[in-house]
C-alpha cells in the first residue's frame, strides 16, 4: 500500500496541517530543519538506525546512524558557532558529495545560519559571482577545491573563514584557512539548537535566468512541511526503504530530497560519490538493495544508451519505486523502465524556486507516459494565457504553467533582487517560466521553457552568463549562446562566435574556448559545439538576435526578420 | 603507445585535475568523478585534434573513456581504421 493511497481522497481532504502534525510543529512555534532531520528521528527511537551510507569511487564506505548524524551536525554547528557565525550568516558548502556536505548542511541549519550549497564543479568565476551576491561569511570545502577559492580570495573581503574538511596536516594553511577534521574532534552531545521559526531563512540555492546574474533563491525552515510530505507521498518513502537520490546537493533536488526529505522521513539513504557509469550505478543498487530510486532523465537516457544487456548482470529486484526530476521524462524512457525494471519512472515537476514537487505522477495513479502528472494535493496549478495571465479552460491549449502562491516551500525572495522576484508573479499566479497544456483528464503535458534558459541534463544554464564568459576570451569579438537538441541531456549549450581581427577559426581555438568557459563557469556551461561566424545576426539597433540562431538549431521557423540588419538577411 | 598514454595522462592532469591527485593510466576518470560527462566532450575533441581522427559519438561512452589505457585502445582502433 502506498503512503498516498487515493490521490482523489487526498485532494479532497488536504491540509498542510497533516504534515505539521506528523512533524510535531505547532504553528507559531519553533521549527528547525536540522533538528527535525536528526534529533527528532533519534527521539522517535531510531537513534541506532542507519541514516546515511556513503561510498566513493574507490569503494570506501562510511555509515552513519541517526545518532551519528545528530552528533556530527551538533559538532559542526558548535564549531561554526565558536568561530562567531551568527544566525542568518551565509555559509557556503562547496564540496563533492562527501558526508561532511550532508552533515554540515544540518549543522548550519541547527545554528540558524543559512546554508548556501554550490556545485563543486563550478569554476572560479561562477563561484565568485554567487559568493559575492550572498556576501558569504564562511565556506566549507575540500583541499582539492582550494585553488579555485584562493584565486578569487582577494576580491572577497567578506569571506572570513575557509574551512577545509580534509586538510593535510603537513601542508601549511594560508590566509583565512582553518582545518576541521570531523573524525578527530570531540563530538558535541548536548547542543542548543537555534530556535528558528517558520519564516527563518534556511537555504540559499542559486539558479540561472535568461539575463542578469544568477539568482539566489531564499527558502525558510517552514519548507520542510512540503519537503517531508512530498517525500512521503510522491517518493513513497517508507520506514524500511533504502533510498537513493542521485542528485548533488549543489542543486535543489540534492537538498530538498537528498537531505531534508530523506532524513525527516527517517529512512536509510545511500550516496554514491562517483561519476556516472551504468555498471557502477547498477552495482550500487544491487549492493545496497536500493528500494526507492530518485534520478534524472539524463541519467535514465544514459542508462538506456548503455543497453539492456548489462542490466542482466545485476540483481535489481530490490527496486520497488522509481521517480525522476530535472527535465521532462520522454515516453520512451518510461516505457523502457517498465520493460527493464518492471516499473515505470514517475516524472515529477518542480524547480529551485518551488522548493518541492508541484506536479507529479503518484504511486497507484494511472501513468500516461510523457505526462508530468497532476498537481500535488494543496497545490493549485493551471496554465494561463501569456498575454492576459487568465487561466485557460481549454484542454490541450498551450499556455504558461501557473501556481497559486502559498505552499510552505515557496521561495521567499531572490537575494538582493526584489524586482526580478516581483516579476515572477502575474495576476495572482507564480509563473515558473515553463509552458504546458492540460488534457481532459487533468494531466499536465510539458512543452518547453518560456525563455532562453538552457536546461541541460536537468540543470539551468543562463545564455547570458556563457556569452559574457566567451567575451572574456581574447579571441572572441561577439557571442550568442542557444540550446541545441541532445538525446541524453535534452539540450546542450551551443555557442556562435565571431572572432577579433587577427584570429582565425581552428580546431585548436575551438577547444581552447571550450575549456576556457568550462574552467571559468562549469562543465555544464561549456559549449558542446562552437560555430564560428563572420558576424552574428543583429537587429538594426545592434542587438544580437539569439532567436534566429535558436530556431535554426531546432529546425523551427525563424519568424519575423524585419528588424534584422540587411546584411544578415 | 607509451608516449600516447603519457600525452593523454598529462592532458587530463593539466585540464581536469584541480589538486595534486595522482593520475595513473588505470585511474578511473569518468566513474571516478575526475572527468564528468560534459567535460568528456572536450577530452574527445582534444583526442580528435591531436590524433587526426574522428570518434563516433556512440563510441565515446563513459566506459570507453574511463581510463587512459581504455582511451588509447579506442584511439588505436581509429588510427588503424
Amino acid at each position: 500500500m502506498s503512503n498516498i493511497g487515493s490521490y482523489e481522497e487526498r485532494i479532497r481532504d488536504f491540509s498542510w496541517s497533516i504534515s505539521e502534525k506528523e512533524l510535531g510543529y505547532n504553528p507559531g512555534g519553533i521549527i528547525n530543519i536540522g533538528w527535525l532531520c536528526s534529533d527528532r528521528i533519534c527521539e522517535l527511537g531510531k537513534a541506532q538506525k542507519t541514516g546515511l551510507i556513503w561510498e566513493n569511487a574507490s569503494g570506501v564506505v562510511k555509515k552513519f546512524t541517526y545518532n551519528d548524524i545528530r552528533l556530527a551536525s551538533n559538532t559542526i554547528g558548535q564549531f561554526l558557532r565558536d568561530l562567531g557565525i551568527k544566525p542568518e550568516d551565509r555559509i557556503c558548502l562547496f564540496m563533492d558529495k562527501i558526508p561532511e556536505l550532508y552533515l554540515g548542511f544540518l549543522g548550519i541549519l541547527k545554528i540558524g545560519a543559512i546554508a548556501q550549497p554550490l556545485f563543486s564543479a563550478f569554476g572560479d568565476e561562477s563561484l565568485f559571482i554567487r559568493l559575492e551576491n550572498a556576501w558569504t561569511r564562511a565556506i566549507i570545502t575540500q583541499k582539492k577545491h582550494l585553488p579555485k577559492i584562493r584565486k578569487i580570495l582577494d576580491k572577497m573581503p567578506f569571506l572570513e573563514f575557509i574551512i577545509i574538511v580534509d586538510q593535510d596536516p603537513l601542508k601549511p594553511l594560508q590566509s583565512r584557512e582553518i582545518a576541521f577534521d570531523l573524525k578527530n574532534i570531540p563530538k558535541v552531545e548536548v547542543f542548543e539548537i537555534c530556535p528558528t521559526r517558520a519564516e527563518s531563512p534556511s537555504v540559499l540555492h542559486y539558479t540561472s535566468g535568461t539575463t542578469g546574474q544568477p539568482k539566489g533563491v531564499k527558502h525558510v525552515h517552514y519548507s520542510i512541511i512540503s519537503q517531508y510530505l512530498t517525500s512521503k507521498w510522491v517518493l513513497d518513502l517508507q520506514d524500511d526503504d533504502i533510498y537513493w537520490c542521485t542528485a548533488d546537493p549543489g542543486w535543489v533536488t540534492g537538498t530538498s530530497y537528498g537531505i531534508i526529505g530523506a532524513f525527516s522521513n527517517g529512512v536509510t539513504q545511500c550516496v554514491l560519490d562517483a561519476g556516472f557509469s551504468a555498471e557502477s550505478w547498477y552495482r550500487f543498487i544491487e549492493k545496497y538493495r536500493i528500494t526507492m530510486w530518485y534520478s534524472a532523465p539524463t541519467a535514465i537516457r544514459s542508462l538506456m544508451k548503455a543497453g539492456d544487456e548489462i542490466i542482466n548482470k545485476f540483481d535489481l529486484s530490490s527496486l520497488r519505486h522509481l521517480a525522476s526530476v530535472g527535465e521532462p521524462l520522454n515516453p520512451e524512457a518510461v516505457i523502457w523502465s517498465e520493460k527493464v525494471f518492471g516499473k515505470p519512472f514517475l516524472d515529477t515537476y518542480w524547480q529551485t524556486e518551488t522548493g518541492s514537487i508541484m506536479i507529479s505522477n503518484y504511486p497507484g495513479m494511472k501513468i500516461k507516459p510523457g505526462s508530468m502528472g497532476k498537481p500535488f494535493p494543496g497545490i493549485t496549478a493551471t496554465v494561463v494565457s501569456p498575454d492576459t495571465y487568465e487561466s485557460f479552460d481549454v484542454p490541450g491549449k498551450i499556455g504558461l504553467i501557473a501556481l497559486k502562491p502559498g505552499w510552505p516551500s515557496m521561495m521567499r525572495m531572490y537575494w538582493n533582487n526584489e524586482e526580478t522576484y516581483k516579476n515572477k508573479f502575474r495576476n495572482g499566479w507564480y509563473l515558473p517560466g515553463d509552458r504546458s497544456s492540460i488534457d481532459t483528464d487533468g494531466y499536465f503535458w510539458f512543452v518547453g521553457r518560456d525563455d532562453d534558459v538552457i536546461n541541460t541534463g536537468g540543470h539551468l544554464v543562463s545564455p547570458f552568463e556563457v556569452e559574457s564568459a566567451l567575451l572574456e576570451h581574447p579571441a572572441v569579438a561577439e557571442s550568442a549562446v542557444v540550446s541545441k537538441p541532445d538525446f541524453v541531456n535534452m539540450e546542450v549549450v551551443k555557442a556562435f562566435v565571431s572572432l577579433k581581427p587577427g584570429y582565425q577559426p581552428s580546431k585548436e581555438l575551438d577547444l581552447e574556448i571550450m575549456n576556457f568557459v568550462r574552467k571559468k563557469l562549469s562543465p555544464l556551461a561549456m559549449p558542446q559545439e562552437i560555430e564560428f561566424m563572420d558576424s552574428l545576426p543583429k537587429t538594426r539597433s545592434g542587438k544580437i538576435m539569439r532567436r534566429i540562431l535558436h530556431a535554426r538549431e531546432w529546425g523551427e521557423e525563424v519568424g519575423d526578420t524585419s528588424t534584422l540588419e540587411d546584411d544578415d538577411k | 603507445m607509451e608516449d600516447m598514454k603519457e600525452v593523454i595522462r598529462q592532458y587530463v592532469i593539466n585540464e581536469y585535475v584541480e589538486d595534486d591527485s595522482e593520475i595513473q593510466n588505470d585511474t578511473p576518470l569518468i566513474s571516478g568523478g575526475i572527468v564528468d560527462s560534459f567535460s568528456m566532450v572536450s577530452l574527445k575533441r582534444f583526442l580528435e585534434n591531436k590524433y587526426h581522427i574522428s570518434i563516433p559519438d556512440e563510441k565515446a561512452t563513459p566506459e570507453a573513456f574511463d581510463t587512459v589505457d581504455k582511451i588509447v585502445d579506442l584511439i588505436q582502433e581509429y588510427i588503424k581504421g
